[in-house]
């Protein structure tokens, strides 16, 4: 299993994100390193959801904000490792649209699932493969600044960091 | 000009977040870059050589979709273009 690094700061944000965002999902791009297991991830931007038309249960980014975003980045030396959204009272699996809408080949693809407006387990999965045909989710550790905060996903987040 | 290349294709851009090429049009500048680059194609473009549904093209901040000449738009020296793969999803 690979290892998604985040600094609390950037953990706090996506969850609080998604918590303000509530019924709908949030989503954001995770900036950062490669590392050997997996991204070191060192900033987060949120992002406009686009699909103002069924916010709740669907999210997409404007790529017109992706490519400032890019620039940006490029700028301070950063790549975009991944993505961040949340699942509004829903589990923090993906699901076959997470996957099929899915094309950045070996970038992390965070989610929140969020339980009546409170962030609970927040999962990290690798898209992998070579190729658009081969792709699939691959679920990785996440260590928030080195320590392990969730890796099962049907279980309480191991942390003590659920606000529930 | 300058293309950027998006996370997951600077594998096959012998790890360059940037390329330059020098080209008249969008469209003889992705050649040059493929040309360059071979493995691109394959990332790009369908095997009917169509791009793939999911690429979003931009020159400066324009999808080249919407502007009225497409892949035939002319591009000077300053130009960049950003090859950005799609971004969406949701629980259903």
């Amino acid at each position: 299993m690979g290892i998604l690094h985040l600094t609390r700061a950037v953990y706090d944000q996506i969850r609080a994100h998604g918590e303000r965002t509530y019924p709908n999902e949030c989503c954001g791009v995770l900036l950062g390193h490669s590392a050997l297991e997996g991204w070191n991830v060192e900033a987060a931007v949120a992002a406009g959801n686009t699909r103002t038309d069924s916010a709740h249960n669907r999210y997409q980014i404007a790529p017109l904000e992706l490519v400032k975003i890019g620039r940006e980045a490029s700028r301070q030396g950063l790549n975009i490792a991944g993505f961040y959204h949340s699942h509004p009272d829903h589990p923090a699996q993906w699901s076959p649209t997470d996957l099929a809408e899915a094309h950045w080949l070996g970038c992390s693809y965070v989610i929140t699932a969020v339980a009546k407006g409170q962030a609970t387990v927040t999962n990290s999965f690798l898209l992998a493969g070579r190729t658009e045909e081969e792709k699939h989710f691959e679920q990785e550790t996440i260590e928030v600044d080195g320590g392990q905060v969730s890796s099962d996903p049907s279980g309480p987040d191991p942390s003590g960091l659920d606000p529930n | 000009m300058t293309i950027y290349i998006p996370t997951p294709l600077r594998t096959y851009a012998a790890g360059k977040d940037a390329v330059e090429v020098d080209a008249p049009t969008i469209a003889q500048a992705l050649e040059a870059l493929i040309g360059a680059h071979p493995d691109l194609r394959m990332h790009l473009f369908t095997a009917e050589g169509k791009l793939r549904a999911f690429v979003n093209l931009y020159l400066n901040d324009e999808d080249i979709r919407y502007l009225p000449a497409k892949e035939a738009t002319s591009v000077r020296a300053g130009d960049t273009l950003s090859i950005i793969p799609s971004i969406a999803g949701g629980f259903r």
